[in-house]
């Protein structure tokens, strides 16, 4: 709290005039916090603290940045002055005889060694409180693929948020003021799951769960970046994570991550919504240039040669790419490994899709 | 210290004219001319790494992509090819600068020409091991320039499975292989120094009558012998999950992708000792020989050293304080890391002490001295915040953690190496660089690099995370001054590049013989011929004194001394 001043005008939370509009069918819920978001061009502008982590995390950066000065200052100072003082003016100037001084580097390696201590133990108790989640978080859970991040709430059936290499999206909604407990894998590589404004970091590790929780306390919008290197379009691994009020939480987030064919849709409009929203975009690119894997430019009706041998691709072939992808692999493509989408998509967003994809010629 | 003042009176060939040919050099056992042979091999690498840093600093004037793509265009090139052109440019920068020009240049060119002069011995223990520790670098190296060719490497320097072992298309296995033997280089390179320092230094030289700098390369010896195995094991297992599909570290096939981390830094944090302990040990004579002042504790600075050593072996984990290692583990290895602030502190204060009643002369050697103490201080004090455990979790990965590291490798390693460079030029070459372009490059480098990496703290605690392409926008006008010192700083070098290689034309060869120590320093290698005769000495050097009581030091009576 301390930082408040510090703090750049940009991140004041914003839309609070919303608060009271639970009703579902309520426009002003997607603009909540939309205001607000973290995308200022000052440069020097300090990171919003939008989570109960931020403050404690940011007091004692402070309170490191206050002693590094000091020490700074010191060190340098002395030494700017024996420049000074003590510059050679003649060839046979002479010099002092000190060689050591048993107090001088006692004090000045117990001095350091206690600061020292204070400064771990009080990172260990913060790190310790992050390690813990309280039992009544909203679980979440997420998965890194290359290169996008799907969220899903175990609360929340049939609700998925996915990234988007293309545009940076909202990937993770949470309500304000309640702990919120992430619980993430990977399907392919090390990915990290990393939200600055909250200060919080967790490596997304293939093969296994970590865990990471959080408590945000600013409305608005904040970036959640992938921090461990994943290849190609790590740097577009990134989303948005944004906060609402707890009233408005339920129908906000039933709006964005339901997936469904809208009145009047046609059904390869929808299958172009779904490609853009389940990371399809990530690997397959629409203009016939070879991203990860195959553009879909011209792909429907196509002869492709495999690694199983020849196929046309048609309904089949796509569904089994989908479900199943490393069955039959396009030649050039080998090396690629798509992870399966079997359960991820039911078969009619997969009948959308193939529409979508016979309208690419 | 004196010489066996009786055969001194006349010059002999020194050893760069001693032999001559090609083979005289390529198959040579001189120290010397093997540490000459590191310095050319370690400077031509650090100019391919400095390239590829320029390149994706271009890359990073502007959010979006553009610049690499635009080169691509007009390479006719496959443009679809440009993020992962700036992947492969970040790893090619890092991997070369480690492997190739950091962990050797010090200990393989500085430390192959000194440590015997300083010890006063005629070569190292072991010279023809020595010989071939320079041919496994050559191969080493060979292999990297093999991978450049090969298309490049794009997993990072740090080779992280199972992007590395399942999913790169790139050459990682050129790449691993390389680094491989480049171990088995330095392993061998620490091990004949450990022997020679052991068993070759003069009568008289007692342990505390050593340079500081034989003192360093000691520690760092100890840590090249002991962990650089760990590191070619790991790879080597990298290479088998690889080419024979066993999993080790592929969750895919059974393995742990967190293990190969453990494995890595087991070896790499070690490693980034490797890298600053020498330079520490430059430091300390720079310091010395040019305020003609004793160093201030001198028992403190040498043991610091070897505690660094042993400490380093214990710090490994908060390379992983994200990763998912145990929060306890994360507790211990915090803990560790701050113990190794402390000698590192010491090391600092005891420099800034020496120059206390100095005679100090500001030329360039003493410069880059100088500008050691500001650069490095600020690395190990940004260290403590990376120590910190809940700080670490915010700064893990971000520019930071990039700001950090190249204060301590670069504001550290290079910028003392560069200033052993000067204040050994002519010792090693026979040659004087002109002083007034040395302290203009100084100023150049100093510049430059602050400009180059101090916002990149500013960057990092906003969340800018490392290795990134592209970029939100905000961060722009920090990535364009960043570049801009990058580009400062690729002056500064060239700039030194320039006058040093001037410096040995022929016409620029001085008319009369240079001075045995023309800083007036007192250790042995300033007791023999400029350049050094072949053999090193005359005679059988004798010490009786430790290597820093210069005749300019005023006697009081009542200070201990010889």
């Amino acid at each position: 709290m301390i930082l408040s001043m510090f703090m750049a005008p940009e991140t004041a939370p914003a839309a609070d005039t919303a608060n009271t509009a639970a009703n579902t069918g309520d426009p002003t819920i997607h603009l909540q916090g939309s205001q607000a978001i973290w995308e200022t061009v000052n440069p020097w502008a300090t990171l919003p603290q939008a989570s109960t982590f931020a403050s404690s995390t940011d007091t004692l950066y402070l309170f490191i940045t206050a002693l590094s000065l000091l020490f700074f200052v010191l060190i340098m100072g002395a030494m700017g002055y024996f420049m000074w003082k003590y510059r050679r003016r003649s060839d046979d100037q002479r010099t002092g005889d000190i060689t050591h001084n048993g107090k001088v580097e006692f004090l000045w390696s117990a001095i350091p060694a206690v600061l020292l201590v204070v400064i771990f133990i009080w990172g260990e108790v913060d790190f310790l409180k992050q390690s813990v989640p309280p039992a009544d978080a909203i679980q979440v859970r997420v998965t890194g693929r290359q290169w996008f991040w799907t969220v899903e709430y175990p609360d929340y059936p049939g609700v998925q948020l996915t990234s988007s290499v293309e545009e940076n999206v909202v990937t993770l909604v949470v309500p304000k003021g309640k702990p919120v407990q992430l619980t993430m894998t990977s399907e392919d590589v090390l990915h990290d799951f990393y939200i600055p404004a909250f200060r919080v970091k967790r490596d997304v590790v293939p093969g296994r769960y970590t865990n990471l929780w959080f408590e945000a306390t600013q409305i608005g919008e904040f970036n959640l970046y992938c921090a461990e290197y994943c290849g190609d379009q790590h740097s577009a691994m990134i989303g948005k994570v944004k906060v609402l009020e707890p009233e408005l939480f339920d129908a906000y987030l039933i709006e964005a991550g339901k997936l469904e064919m809208n009145e009047g849709e046609s059904m390869a409009a929808f299958g172009q919504r779904i490609y853009g929203k389940r990371g399809c975009n990530a690997c397959h690119s629409l203009d016939g240039s070879p991203k990860v894997g195959p553009s879909w430019l011209g792909l429907w009706g196509k002869q492709e040669t495999t690694d199983k041998g020849s196929v046309t691709v048609d309904d089949n072939y796509i569904k089994q790419s989908i479900e199943d992808p490393n069955a039959q692999i396009v030649v050039g493509f080998e090396g690629v490994k798509m992870p399966s989408y079997k359960g991820q998509l039911d078969d009619k967003q997969i009948s959308a899709l193939v529409e979508f994809m016979k309208t690419l010629k | 210290m004196e010489d066996d003042k009786s055969k001194h009176a006349k010059r002999e060939p020194s050893y760069l004219v001693a032999q001559k040919g090609l083979k005289s050099w390529l198959f040579t056992v001189d120290h010397k001319r093997l540490g000459l042979m590191y310095l050319a091999s370690t400077l031509l690498f650090f100019f391919v790494a400095g390239i590829a840093a320029i390149a994706f600093r271009t890359e990073l004037l502007t959010p979006g992509p553009g610049e690499i793509s635009s080169v691509l265009e007009w390479l006719e090139m496959d443009t679809t090819q440009s993020a992962t052109t700036y992947n492969k440019l970040f790893t090619v920068h890092g991997a070369v600068m480690v492997f190739l020009v950091i962990i050797p240049s010090v200990p393989g060119a500085l430390g192959n020409f000194l440590v015997p002069l300083m010890l006063g011995a005629k070569d190292v223990a072991f010279p023809r091991l020595n010989l071939l520790s320079f041919w496994i670098y050559s191969l080493g190296a060979l292999f990297f320039i093999y991978t450049l060719l090969a298309g490049g490497l794009d997993t990072g320097w740090t080779f992280y499975t199972p992007y590395s072992s399942n999913f790169s298309g790139s050459a990682v296995i050129s790449a691993t292989f390389g680094a491989f033997i480049l171990g088995f280089s330095s392993i061998l390179t620490g091990l004949n120094f450990m022997v020679t320092i052991h068993k070759m230094r003069a009568p008289g030289m007692t342990w505390n009558r050593m340079p500081l700098f034989c003192w360093a390369i000691y520690a760092t010896a100890i840590i090249q012998v002991l962990a650089t195995p760990v590191l070619a094991i790991t790879l080597l297992l990298l290479i088998m999950e690889k080419t024979l599909n066993i999993g080790i570290f592929d969750p895919a096939m059974g393995g742990d992708p967190v293990l190969f981390q453990h494995f890595f830094w087991f070896y790499s944090h070690p490693a980034v000792y490797i890298m600053i302990l020498p330079g520490f040990g430059i430091v300390s004579e720079l310091i010395a020989v040019h305020s003609r002042k004793h160093i201030f504790g001198y028992k403190a600075i040498a043991l610091s050293s070897v505690a660094i050593a042993i400490i380093s072996f214990l710090v490994w984990g908060h390379h992983l304080f994200v990763s998912g290692q145990s929060e306890l583990a994360g507790i211990v290895f915090s803990f560790l890391t701050f113990a190794v602030a402390v000698p590192t502190a010491i090391k600092v204060f005891s420099w800034v002490a020496t120059l206390y009643k100095g005679s100090i002369q500001f030329n360039t050697p003493m410069l880059y001295g100088l500008m050691f103490l500001f650069t490095f201080t600020i690395g190990g004090l940004t260290g403590v915040y990376l120590g910190a455990l809940s700080i670490d979790v915010h700064l893990h990965d971000t520019y930071f953690v990039v700001a950090h590291f190249h204060y301590v490798m670069m504001g550290g390693t290079i910028i003392a190496f560069v200033g052993g460079l000067h204040h050994w030029w002519s010792k090693m070459t026979g040659r004087n660089y002109n002083e007034a372009h040395g302290r203009w490059g100084a100023l150049l480098v100093f510049v430059g690099f602050n400009m180059t990496f101090f916002n990149q703290f500013v960057m990092g605690q906003q969340g800018m995370p490392r290795r990134y392409y592209t970029y939100v926008p905000q961060f722009q006008q920090q990535h364009v001054l960043s570049t801009v010192g990058a580009y400062i700083l690729l002056i500064g070098f060239l700039w030194t590049a320039y006058y040093l290689l001037a410096s040995l034309r022929k016409s620029a060869a001085p008319k009369q013989p240079i001075a045995d120590s023309p800083w007036g320093g007192t250790s042995l290698e300033w007791h023999t011929q400029t350049p050094p005769i072949e053999h090193n000495f005359h005679g059988q050097p004798r010490v009786d004194s430790d290597p820093y009581n210069f005749p300019q030091i005023e006697r009081t009576g009542d200070a201990e001394h010889h």
